[in-house]
């Protein structure tokens, strides 16, 4: 659910919509190239069945066309959307601030009392911010420093293992389709359904203990230990989500030139300083813009660990999200206001990272 | 009757006005043609006098009728555009039959419509194509039966030649005109080329920054152009421009820059003694004699065998065309005397442009 | 053979291969091990029963101890292979066990009884697919709801985005209207509000339109994406304005035109964006974990992630169920990755 808005809306990727000449070569070929085959067949019936509503909703629209003009008319194209962003993004964001500046578990409103930034000091109380038992809510400090490892592993094991296997892929390699759509398979996995794959792979009689037991290693009950549980939730996470990064990674790749390479060749430069002069600082933007969208999901990490582990054992693999569900939802009393002040904290990460993400897609541009 | 009246039409998006009041009268059943240099405001007149854009001042009134509130659908107008635009996802039918579903024609009668605009055009084998299988040409057709199959009071034309290659062109400009004469509809058509223009006009609107600057017969616009630029722009070759002052005391005789004398006629133009003028003479009103008034160093000379060109320019350094039919004897690096008749010569103001011959 | 590994480890242009060729192939197939291996295991697993589930060390395939019916009885008899004493060699069938004896029958001549140490047989196996986990699933779980519910939820919401993104995108790229940039801007804001900081707020927003516990109250929200009107407006901006002029001269509405112009031929990034939203809505887990409390209304996610947290986790039913989960998305990747790796490439969005 985190990504679905889909921060990265601008991440510099190949267009979907191909190469198109403006003017007439569209036009003409627009039906040419993409998915024929479904257009071709859904075509006919789709229009079947979605005419006649189509046909209804125009009696309306003509006599607005007839009222507004063309040009107001975009209005109402814009209406459906508008009211749903309206309700489902923008108001929330003002309520968000509402809720985490009063208290009590009522979730109307008018029944909660204001008690400022009671939430807030709250959360923040600490004698040792480092120390989450000095915290007067150390279960908030143990989620964010659990927050804040996780994405520091996660990240920076994933970003590595996605450049190495760009490259890879990159390289002269038979049959690259294949393994492409191989790294990229899992991101397609539900979280609770890649939760339960490993769950099933690591328990006591799974198979990696089993694999474990044979070759003379000795089994382990991974998910019971603290540190093992966390170490494979990072696992975890980096499994399901290095394809995608994988995928933007070697569209940055592609984007160099081959004649840079072949002028490196003509220069007698070795394979790894062609890799440390030439790949490395062309691939830069992409690796920045990876960075980010991976810190940015990163942080928002929930389901699969969440399904994987529940938080478990003890806080061990807690994260900040989880904390949020839990407060405002899952939990007796429901502590509204702590959640709702909770993830103002987390959106003022996001929206600093966001804007860092804008920045960079800026400066790539421009560049 | 469709005919077609523009009164004091301005356009202007923002502060800039691309259209600077323009007024026109075309009759039923004209052929009209715009033409002008790009960015003249020849597409941007077609497209307000066809609703697609809202019109800023003045009037538009088609069959005496001001359409200016009344949206493109609803003036009884069909388009042919530059890029034929046509709807790539239907078929050939499909996109002759749009425009009649859309007024609710029965679909016996959008049948037989459709195949009898496409027997005309010749696209009937066509039908259940789509446009991206179809060759220019047959787009263009297609396009014009899309326009022809609503039976329109007036067609619009949008450049629809420009992406045609050269041979094409002829033959559609042809299929066009004929198709003119046996609709006789009023038709509007734009164009940046002159050819086009002068080939199938019945009337010609030349424009330049937003601004008439002649409407005439294509012949009367050929042989008595009102100023510099329709000289210039109508004829090919270009009509050949030389400057000079008319002799303080004596107004038939007039100085070039180059130093030279010319003899003007004493009537039909009316200059005035010390007035600097421009004159024109058509590259093939040019004769190279030995008694021409005026030297050209030729510098490059084409012979295409039934006709030849010479190119040169004065002593001033003006650059001078002569056209003459079969081949010549020219060659690169001569120097040659050039004239021609009192009759074929034109005279411009040449500080307003405007041509001095007296009406 | 030779041919086959000259055609194996051949490289375009180069004839052998250098060791970084190697080092590459290496990874690459120790990738594909590492990615599919536990996708493989499982739908294996999914086929053992519940015993087989327990065994361990497992086997790679699944297996079912033979049985076989003898004269005289009614239940079919499991089949041993005895191993040491009397009757070693012979295929036997086993009546009941006594402790650690076991009476047993010979199939070929079932009269007679006799008896074995256990520790004297094995149970002669076959591979065997346990089918009854899948359509266990069908009868004592109320899968098919579950199921339906997912398929309700994303396919409402997947047409109701594709319908609201679609009409905003066409506004945004064919016409101009004063305010269009504030929409624009508006539209990136909503890109840096993900659904995760605004849970409680928008949980009273649901509950308040009566929509808590309720699968619209999934799929509204859900509809709510910006990123398809980014998508198909970028798409959109390539249509040339003059086929609008066209159909408006043809006398075609605006909504006609809409519907008749614009979305078919917008049908290439609607399909990407199509497949997206699928994608989304059928994996979606943490929104419909707040508004969906009553196992009628759970989702496949919701479902499998509250069976797999019962005490006494059913193995074989739950490693189905996941399967079955899986197989939509599977089987949408084999005949479409190609639109999902640039989609998602494109939107930088899960």
């Amino acid at each position: 659910m985190a990504g679905t808005r889909g921060q990265g809306a601008d991440a510099p990727a190949p267009s979907p919509t191909r190469d198109t000449a403006p003017g007439t070569a569209i036009a003409e070929t627009a039906g040419a190239t993409d998915p024929r085959a479904l257009r071709g067949a859904g075509d006919g019936i789709a229009l079947r069945v979605i005419a006649p509503v189509m046909r209804i909703i125009e009696i309306p629209m003509l006599g607005l066309q007839r009222v507004l003009g063309i040009n107001r008319l975009a209005w109402v194209f814009l209406l459906p959307n508008l009211l749903l962003f309206g309700l489902f993004a923008f108001l929330p964001v003002i309520l968000n601030v509402v809720y985490a500046t009063t208290g009590g578990d009522n979730v109307m409103l008018a029944d909660r009392p204001g008690i400022g930034a009671g939430n807030f000091t709250r959360l923040l109380d600490c004698a040792n911010h480092l120390d989450p038992n000095t915290c007067r809510e150390d279960k908030f400090w143990r989620a964010v420093w659990n927050t804040v490892w996780f994405v520091t592993l996660q990240v920076g094991v994933m970003v590595g293992f996605s450049l190495l296997t760009a490259i890879v892929l990159n390289g002269k390699i038979r049959a690259r389709g294949f393994f492409r759509s191989v790294f990229f398979f899992p991101v397609l996995l539900s979280p609770v359904v890649v939760a339960l794959i490993w769950k099933w792979m690591l328990q006591r009689n799974g198979v990696l203990n089993a694999f474990l037991d044979w070759a003379g290693i000795g089994g382990y009950n991974w998910l019971v230990d603290a540190q093992w549980a966390f170490a494979w939730s990072v696992f975890l996470s980096v499994w399901a989500h290095m394809g995608f990064y994988t995928l933007i990674l070697l569209a940055g790749l592609q984007a160099i030139p081959r004649d840079v390479y072949e002028a490196a060749t003509m220069d007698r430069a070795s394979p790894w300083r062609v890799f440390r002069r030439i790949t490395l600082p062309l691939l830069a933007p992409t690796m920045l813009v990876v960075l980010v969208l991976a810190l940015i999901k990163g942080v928002q990490t929930f389901d699969e660990v969440y399904a994987f582990t529940g938080g478990g054992p003890g806080t061990a693999t807690t994260f900040i999200i989880q904390y949020i569900y839990e407060e405002g939802f899952a939990g007796s009393p429901r502590l509204f206001g702590l959640a709702a002040a909770a993830s103002l904290l987390v959106a003022a990460v996001l929206v600093v990272l966001t804007l860092v993400q804008l920045w960079v897609n800026r400066k790539s541009v421009d560049g | 009757m469709a005919s077609i009246e523009l009164r004091g039409v301005r356009k202007s998006f923002g502060t800039v006005e691309v259209i600077k009041g323009i007024d026109l009268s075309i009759a039923h059943g004209e052929f009209c043609v715009f033409v002008g240099p790009s960015g003249c405001g020849k597409s941007t007149l077609l497209r307000m006098i066809s609703g697609l854009e809202d019109i800023s001042g003045g009037e538009i009134a088609i069959g005496g009728d001001v359409v200016n509130r009344i949206p493109a659908a609803d003036r009884g107008l069909a388009m042919v555009f530059q890029s034929y635009a046509l709807y790539p996802h239907m078929t050939v039918r499909q996109n002759l039959s749009f425009g009649l579903e859309n007024i609710n024609t029965p679909k016996a009668e959008i049948a037989s419509k459709v195949d009898q605009v496409a027997k005309m055009l010749q696209i009937d084998p066509l039908l259940d194509r789509r446009p991206k299988d179809l060759s220019g040409g047959q787009r263009q057709r297609v396009a014009i039966g899309r326009a022809v199959v609503r039976e329109p009071r007036v067609f619009l034309f949008d450049e629809p030649l420009s992406n045609l290659d050269a041979e094409l062109r002829v033959d559609m400009r042809g299929e066009i005109a004929s198709l003119h004469r046996r609709l006789e509809n009023t038709m509007i058509y734009v164009t940046h080329d002159q050819v086009e223009a002068m080939t199938m006009a019945d009337k010609i609107a030349v424009l330049r920054l937003g601004e008439l600057e002649q409407f005439g017969r294509p012949l009367d616009l050929y042989n008595n152009p009102r100023n510099l630029f329709v000289a210039g722009f109508i004829g090919s070759p270009k009509m050949n421009f030389i400057t000079g002052t008319v002799d303080g005391a004596d107004r038939t005789r007039m100085h070039l820059d180059g130093g030279e004398v010319l003899h003007l006629p004493a009537t039909g133009f009316r200059q005035v003694a010390g007035e600097k003028v421009t004159l024109g003479v058509r590259p093939n009103h040019l004769k190279a004699s030995e008694d021409g008034a005026m030297t050209v160093k030729v510098r490059s000379v084409e012979q295409l065998g039934g006709e030849s060109y010479v190119y040169g320019h004065t002593a001033s350094g003006a650059p001078i065309t002569v056209h003459s039919p079969g081949q010549t004897r020219i060659s690169l690096g001569d120097t040659i005397r050039v004239g021609a008749p009192e009759g074929e010569i034109h005279l411009f103001d040449s500080d307003t442009g405007l041509t001095l011959r007296e009406s | 053979m030779g041919r086959t590994w000259d055609f194996l480890t051949a490289t375009r242009g180069a004839t052998r291969l250098h060791w970084t060729d190697w080092a590459s192939y290496t990874y690459l197939f120790f990738g594909v091990f590492l990615m599919f291996f536990p996708v493989v295991w499982l739908v294996l697993s999914s086929f053992k029963t519940e015993a087989d589930l327990q065994r361990y060390p497992p086997t790679f395939l699944p297996y079912q101890q033979q049985t076989v019916t003898v004269e005289g009885y009614d239940e079919p008899l499991p089949l041993f292979e005895i191993t040491a004493g009397e009757y070693e060699g012979m295929i036997l069938a086993q009546l009941r066990r006594v402790g650690l004896q076991a009476q047993m029958v010979d199939p070929a001549a079932p009269e007679e009884r006799l008896r074995v140490a256990i520790s004297d047989y094995e149970p002669v196996e076959q591979f065997s697919l346990a089918t009854e986990n899948y359509s266990d699933l069908f009868g004592r779980f109320s899968f098919l709801l579950y199921f339906w519910n997912s398929t309700f939820i994303t396919v409402m919401a997947t047409l109701i985005m594709l319908l609201t993104n679609s009409m905003a995108a066409f506004a945004l790229s064919k016409y101009q209207f004063r305010g269009r940039t504030a929409v624009l801007l508006l539209v990136i804001g909503t890109l840096m509000i993900p659904q995760t900081v605004v849970l409680v707020p928008l949980f009273l927003i649901v509950s308040e339109m009566g929509m808590f516990n309720s699968l619209w109250g999934v799929i509204i929200p859900g509809a709510a994406t910006p990123t398809g009107v980014f998508l198909l407006r970028q798409y959109m901006l390539t249509i040339p304005d003059e086929i609008l002029d066209a159909a408006r001269m043809d006398k075609a509405s605006e909504w006609k035109i809409y519907w008749r112009i614009i979305l078919p031929l917008s049908a290439p990034a609607i399909a990407v964006l199509a497949i997206l939203a699928i994608m989304w809505r059928w994996n979606d887990f943490l929104w419909p974990l707040i508004v969906l409390t009553r196992s009628e209304n759970f989702t496949l996610q919701l479902a499998l992630n509250s069976f797999q947290g019962e005490l006494q986790t059913q193995w074989s039913s739950l490693l189905a169920m996941t399967v079955l989960t899986l197989l939509p998305i599977a089987m949408v990747f084999m005949f479409l990755q190609q639109y999902i790796a640039t989609g998602i490439a494109s939107t930088g969005g899960k």
